[in-house]
C-alpha cells in the first residue's frame, strides 16, 4: 500500500497524519460499534432480565457527555489539522528533507514545470533547457518545486510515492513542493477524470542520485529534438498512451506562453489579456479572432448546415473520417482507444485491442 | 451516409438515423429488451382495461399517498438501471487489466460512469426520500393532505421527466461523458461537443423543478398544516429532519439551476462563463456546484436519520432518547452543511487557511451526527428491541455509517486528502455513507412503513435474505475500495497496468453481486408479500405498535387520512393516545373536503421533456414549440375551477364503519 509506505518525506508526513486522525477518531468509534452491538444483544425483546424504562428519554449528564466526547476528538483533530495544513501546504517551500533532516539554507530545489495535455504530461526542466513526456527525474534528497498548469482540461498531479495530488488546470498555475528520499522507480498519474484517454494519462518517476540524474539529463540533452512551439502544438493535440519523450532543448518561453494559453502564433496571452482589463478593457480591438481554434461557437449561433451529425459513439469510423486521418484532430475527442487508427504522432503507441 | 440538406437539420437538427445505438450490441440487447417488457407491460394494461383506472386513479392523483407511491416506484426502476451501470463497472474493471482492455471501450465506461452517478443521485436517491416524505409527513402530522396538491403530482411527473430524458440518452445519441458533476472545461462544447452534456442539463434542470416545488410545498405543509396542539417541539423528529431537508432544497438547488444555467449559456449561446479562454473561470463552476452538493448530501442523508430515529424508538418500545437534542443537531447539520462546500476540492491549491477552515467546519459536522449516533444507542438501552426487519436495517445502519463517518473525518484533514482525493477510498467512503446511510434507511422505511401504504406486511423471509446480502455484499464490495485507495489507485480508471491490483477488484466484483442478489431478494419479497397478501394482512392499522400519528388511521389509510382531525397533547401522539385509552370517535362525520385531481402535471411534464429533446438534438422549433405549450397549459390551469370536491358525508360513514367492523372482527380474533 502505497500511500501507507510512501518514499518521500512529504508523503510520509501525510500518512503519519492519516495514522494519527484515525486512531483519535477509533476512540470513540470503537466503543460506538461495541455498545450497538451490546445493546442490540441485551435489550433483545427476548431478554426479560434487562431493565425496561419505556419512558427514560432524558438524561442531562448523559447529553453532556455524548455531546462532549465528539467535540473534545474534534477539537484535538482540529488543532492538528489547522497546524499540519499549514506546515503540509503545498505552496510552501519544504524545511525538511525528512524526520530531523533540515533543508540546507543555499540548496536551490529543482524546478519542474508540468504541462497536463491531452493525454499525457509534459516536465520542462528550465535550469537545463530539457523536457520531456511521460517520465520524470529528480535527485534523490533534493527538493522539487513544481509548477503546474495544462493546456485544455483540469487534471491532478499524483505521485502516491512522494507527495499528495494538485490539481493542474488550464490558464492557472498551481504549485507542489516535495521531495524523494529513496532511488527508485514510481507511478506517477493523472487523478482527475479528463477524458477519454484518462486512464493511459500515466508516467513514471525515477528518484536517482545526484550522479544518475547528471547522466539522465546528459543523455536528454543529447537528444536532437527540440521543444519548440510549432513541435508544442503538434504535441498538444489528443493522444493515448503515449511512450515517454526526450527533448534535447526547449524554448525558454514555452510554459509561461502554454499557462497563459498563447503559444499558438497570434494568441493573445492572457496575463495581457488581463493587464488590458485592468487599465479599463481594450474593447472589440482586445477580442481574440474566432478562427476555430480559440473559442467555440454556441449551439445557437451555429447554422442548419453547421449543427453537425455526431453519429453515434458505437458506429464504426469510416475511413475518410477526419479522425481517421489526423490523430491530432479536435474530433479525436469523441473517438476511443480501439478505434484510434494506428497512430502517426510520435511516441504513442498503439491499444492492445487492435 | 447521406448528407442531410438544411432542411432535415432544420426539421431535426442534428438528430439522425446515425444517433441509433446501431454498432453496439449491449446497448441494443438492453433497447430490445426495455422494448419488448415495455410493449408487454403496455399490451397487459390494455388487455386487462387499465388505461382508465390508471389515469384516473394513479397518473392524475393529487392524493401525497399516490404520489409518495409513484416516487417509490421510480426510484425503485432507476435503482435496477443505476445498478446495471455498476455491475458494469465492476465486471469492466475486473477485468481489464494489462493486455485485456475490459469488455467497455473509453466512450462507453465513461458514460456508465457519469450515468451511474447521476442516476443513483438525482433519479434513485432523490424519488426514495422524497416519496417518503411525500407518503409520511401529512399522516404523522394529522392532515389531510400537503398544503398544495396539484403542485406536489406536478413536481413528481417533472422528476419523472428527468428520468425519462435521462433513459432516452441510452438509446439515442448518449449521455455525458464528464463524471457526475460534469465539470468544465471538460464539459464545455469545446471539449464535450456531443448530445452527452446537454442530455445531463436538461435532465437535472427538468428534475430540479420538482425537487425545487416539493420542498416548498413540505415546507408548508409542515409549517400550516400540523394537528392542533402539534407545536413544533411535540412534531415526529421525521418531520424536523424533513423540514430541514427541504430548507435546504429550497436554499441549495436554485444555485445548481443557475449554476446549469450559466452551462447552457457557454454551451448554446457562446457566452464564456466556464471556458478557459475570454476570461472564463472553471473554478467558479466547480464551487458552485459544491455549494449546491454539499447540502444536497445533507439532503439526501437528514430524512433517513428522521426514519432511523422513528424505527428505533418503535421498535425498542421507547420514546426516542434527547428529543430536543436531536432536534438541535439536525439543525446545526442543516446550518453547517452550507459551509463546507470546499472540502471537495482542497487539492486546487486554496491557501493553507482557507483549508484549514474548510477542514474544521466539516469536522464539526460529525459532533452533531456523533450524537445523533449516542442518542439512537440511548433509545435502545433500557428498551425491548424487536428485531423486525426495520430494525435490522437500522442496526447494519449504526455501525456502517459509523465507520463512513470515520473515513469521511479522515478525508477532512487536508493533507490526508492530498493523497486520498479522487482516490477509490473516496469512492468507498461516499457509497460507505450513502449506502449504509440512505439505502439502508430507504430500505429499513419501505419495510416500516408498506403495511400502511398497502394493508400487508412484507414478507420476511426474502426480507432477510435481501438484508443478509445487501450488508455483507457492501462490505464485500467496497472495503477492497478502502484498500485500492490505500494503494493510490484512483477513480473512473477504466485500464490497470499493475496486475496485483486485480484480486481486490474481483472481490468488489464479487460484492456487486451479492448486492444484486439483494435487489432481486427486495423485488421477489415484494412479488411474494402481493401473492400472499391475505396472510400478511394488517386489520389494525398499527402493526408495529407504533408511536405516532401515522399509526393511528387504517391501513391503507382512507384518501381522507383522518375522519377527524386528530387533538395532539404529546410528541409520541399515538403512543399516548394509546396509554390514556383513546376511543376512536363513530359518529357526528361530515363530508370532508379534498382536491380533485388533474391531468395538468402529466401535460406540463410532457411538454418539459419535449423542450428537454428539442434543445438537446438543437431541434429549435420543437423547442420553442414546447415552452409555448408549458406556458399555455399553466395559464389554462388557472382557469381550472373545478378543483375540489366533497367526500359525501355517506362514504365516510361507510368507510369508518368499515374499519369498526374489521377492529372489532379483530378484538374477537385475539380475544
Amino acid at each position: 500500500m502505497v500511500v501507507m509506505n510512501p518514499s518521500g518525506d512529504v508523503a510520509l508526513q501525510q500518512r503519519d497524519l492519516i495514522l494519527v486522525a484515525t486512531g483519535l477518531m477509533l476512540l470513540v468509534i470503537v466503543p460506538v460499534i461495541a455498545l450497538t452491538v451490546l445493546f442490540a444483544w441485551r435489550y433483545r425483546a427476548g431478554n426479560k432480565d434487562a431493565k425496561y424504562e419505556p419512558n427514560w428519554d432524558h438524561s442531562t449528564q448523559l447529553e453532556l457527555v455524548i455531546w462532549a466526547i465528539p467535540l473534545l476528538i474534534i477539537i484535538v483533530l482540529g488543532a492538528v489539522t489547522w497546524v499540519s495544513t499549514h506546515v503540509l501546504d503545498p505552496y510552501r517551500p519544504i524545511e525538511r528533507l525528512g524526520p530531523g533532516r533540515l533543508v540546507a539554507k543555499d540548496v536551490r530545489p529543482l524546478e519542474v514545470q508540468v504541462v497536463a495535455l491531452d493525454w499525457k504530461w509534459l516536465f520542462i526542466y528550465p535550469e537545463y533547457g530539457i523536457a520531456t513526456v511521460n517520465q520524470l527525474a529528480a535527485p534523490v534528497d533534493r527538493p522539487i518545486e513544481f509548477k503546474l498548469t495544462s493546456s485544455t482540461v483540469m487534471n491532478a498531479f499524483y505521485i502516491p510515492s512522494l507527495a499528495g495530488m494538485i490539481y493542474a488546470m488550464p490558464g492557472m498555475e498551481t504549485k507542489l513542493h516535495a521531495v524523494i528520499n529513496k532511488p527508485g522507480n514510481y507511478d506517477g498519474i493523472s487523478s482527475n477524470y479528463s477524458g477519454a484517454g484518462y486512464s493511459g494519462m500515466k508516467f513514471r518517476f525515477y528518484g536517482m542520485s545526484d550522479q544518475g540524474f547528471a547522466q539522465w539529463v546528459a543523455s536528454v540533452r543529447a537528444k536532437p529534438m527540440p521543444l519548440t512551439r510549432a513541435n508544442y502544438l503538434q504535441l498538444e493535440k489528443p493522444t493515448e498512451n503515449v511512450r515517454p519523450m526526450h527533448f534535447g532543448r526547449v524554448d525558454p518561453q514555452l510554459y509561461k506562453a502554454a499557462l497563459n494559453m498563447c503559444v499558438r502564433p497570434g494568441s493573445m496571452c492572457m496575463d495581457r489579456m488581463m493587464m488590458i482589463d485592468s487599465m479599463g478593457g481594450g474593447g472589440k480591438h482586445s477580442a481574440e479572432p474566432k478562427n476555430g481554434v480559440g473559442h467555440a461557437e454556441g449551439a445557437l449561433e451555429k447554422q442548419p448546415e453547421e449543427k453537425g451529425a455526431p453519429g453515434h459513439w458505437s458506429t464504426p469510423r469510416k475511413p475518410g473520417a477526419p479522425g481517421a486521418q489526423q490523430p491530432g484532430a479536435q474530433q479525436n475527442r469523441d473517438l476511443t482507444l480501439n478505434r484510434t487508427p494506428p497512430a502517426a504522432t510520435p511516441g504513442t503507441r498503439q491499444s492492445a485491442r487492435a | 451516409m447521406f448528407e442531410n440538406p438544411a432542411i432535415l437539420k432544420t426539421i431535426f437538427g442534428r438528430l439522425t438515423l446515425e444517433s441509433l445505438p446501431l454498432h453496439e450490441p449491449i446497448v441494443m440487447g438492453t433497447f430490445a429488451a426495455v422494448a419488448v417488457g415495455g410493449i408487454a407491460l403496455l399490451a397487459a394494461i390494455t388487455y386487462f382495461k387499465l388505461w382508465t383506472w390508471l389515469w384516473k386513479e394513479w397518473l392524475t392523483s393529487v392524493d401525497h399517498k399516490k404520489v409518495g407511491i409513484m416516487y417509490m416506484i421510480l426510484g425503485t426502476v432507476m435503482l435496477l438501471r443505476g445498478f446495471s451501470d455498476a455491475i458494469m463497472m465492476r465486471a469492466q474493471q475486473a477485468m481489464a487489466f494489462g493486455a485485456n482492455e475490459g469488455f467497455l471501450p473509453a466512450h462507453h465506461y465513461d458514460q456508465v460512469f457519469t450515468a451511474h452517478g447521476v442516476i443513483m443521485i438525482f433519479f434513485v436517491a432523490m424519488p426514495f426520500v422524497t416519496g417518503i416524505m411525500n407518503y409520511v409527513i401529512p399522516l404523522q402530522i394529522g392532515a389531510r393532505d400537503v398544503s398544495f396538491p396539484f403542485l406536489n403530482n406536478m413536481s413528481f411527473w417533472m422528476t419523472a421527466s428527468g428520468a425519462v430524458i435521462v433513459m432516452m440518452s441510452l438509446f439515442i445519441g448518449e449521455f455525458a461523458r464528464t463524471g457526475w458533476l460534469a465539470m468544465p472545461p471538460l464539459s464545455g462544447i469545446a471539449y464535450s461537443p456531443d448530445v452527452g452534456v446537454d442530455y445531463y442539463i436538461w435532465a437535472l434542470q427538468i428534475a430540479g423543478v420538482g425537487t425545487l416545488l416539493s420542498g416548498v410545498n413540505l415546507i408548508a405543509t409542515i409549517v400550516k398544516m400540523r394537528a392542533p396542539g402539534m407545536s413544533m417541539m411535540k412534531m415526529p423528529i421525521f418531520c424536523w429532519t424533513a423540514l430541514c431537508t427541504n430548507v435546504l432544497i429550497v436554499a441549495a438547488f436554485p444555485v445548481l439551476t443557475a449554476v446549469l444555467a450559466l452551462l447552457s449559456l457557454d454551451r448554446y449561446i457562446g457566452t464564456a462563463i466556464f471556458t478557459n479562454e475570454l476570461g472564463g473561470n472553471p473554478m467558479m463552476y466547480v464551487n458552485l456546484i459544491w455549494i449546491w452538493g454539499h447540502p444536497e448530501v445533507y439532503i439526501l442523508i437528514l430524512p433517513l436519520f428522521g426514519v432511523f430515529s422513528e424505527v428505533t424508538s418503535t421498535f425498542s418500545g421507547k420514546r426516542l432518547f434527547g428529543y430536543t437534542s436531536m432536534v438541535y443537531a439536525t439543525v446545526v447539520i442543516t446550518i453547517l452543511a452550507y459551509l463546507v462546500w470546499l472540502h471537495h476540492f482542497f487539492t486546487m491549491g486554496s491557501g493553507a487557511s482557507v483549508n484549514s477552515f474548510f477542514g474544521i467546519t466539516t469536522m464539526v459536522i460529525s459532533i452533531p451526527t456523533g450524537a445523533k449516533i449516542f442518542n439512537w444507542l440511548f433509545t435502545m438501552y433500557r428498551g425491548r428491541i424487536r428485531f423486525e426487519l426495520p430494525m435490522m436495517w437500522t442496526v447494519a445502519f449504526m455501525i456502517t455509517f459509523t465507520i463512513g463517518g470515520m473515513t469521511g473525518v479522515l478525508l477532512a484533514v487536508p493533507p490526508a486528502d492530498f493523497v486520498l482525493h479522487n482516490s477509490l477510498f473516496l469512492v468507498a467512503h461516499f457509497h460507505n455513507v450513502i449506502i449504509g446511510g440512505v439505502l439502508f434507511g430507504t430500505f429499513a422505511a419501505i419495510n416500516y412503513w408498506f403495511p400502511k401504504a398497502f394493508g400487508f406486511r412484507l414478507n420476511e423471509w426474502w426480507g432477510k435474505l435481501s438484508f443478509w446480502m445487501w450488508v455483507p455484499g457492501f462490505y464485500v464490495a467496497f472495503m477492497p475500495l478502502y484498500v485500492l485507495g490505500l494503494m493510490g489507485v484512483t477513480r473512473r480508471l477504466r485500464h490497470f497496468d499493475d496486475p496485483s491490483l486485480q484480486i481486490w477488484f474481483v472481490i468488489a466484483a464479487i460484492g456487486a453481486a451479492m448486492i444484486a442478489v439483494g435487489i432481486a431478494a427486495f423485488l421477489i419479497q415484494i412479488f411474494v408479500s402481493v401473492r400472499n397478501r391475505e396472510t400478511l394482512r394488517d386489520t389494525t392499522g398499527d402493526p408495529w405498535n407504533g408511536r405516532t400519528l401515522e399509526w393511528a388511521t387504517s391501513s391503507p389509510p382512507p384518501a381522507y387520512n383522518f375522519a377527524f382531525t386528530p387533538i395532539v397533547h404529546d410528541g409520541d401522539a399515538y403512543a399516548d393516545m394509546k396509554v390514556r385509552g383513546y376511543d376512536r370517535p363513530m359518529t357526528g362525520f361530515r363530508a370532508i373536503h379534498m382536491p380533485k385531481n388533474t391531468g395538468t402535471g402529466v401535460i406540463l411534464a410532457g411538454f418539459a421533456t419535449a423542450l428537454g429533446f428539442g434543445m438537446i438534438w438543437y431541434i429549435w422549433w420543437l423547442a420553442a414549440a414546447s415552452m409555448l405549450g408549458l406556458i399555455a397549459t399553466s395559464i389554462i390551469h388557472t382557469f381550472n375551477y373545478k378543483r375540489d370536491y366533497h367526500i359525501p358525508v355517506e362514504e365516510v360513514e361507510r368507510t369508518e364503519a368499515a374499519r369498526t367492523a374489521l377492529l372489532n372482527q379483530n378484538k374477537v380474533t385475539t380475544a
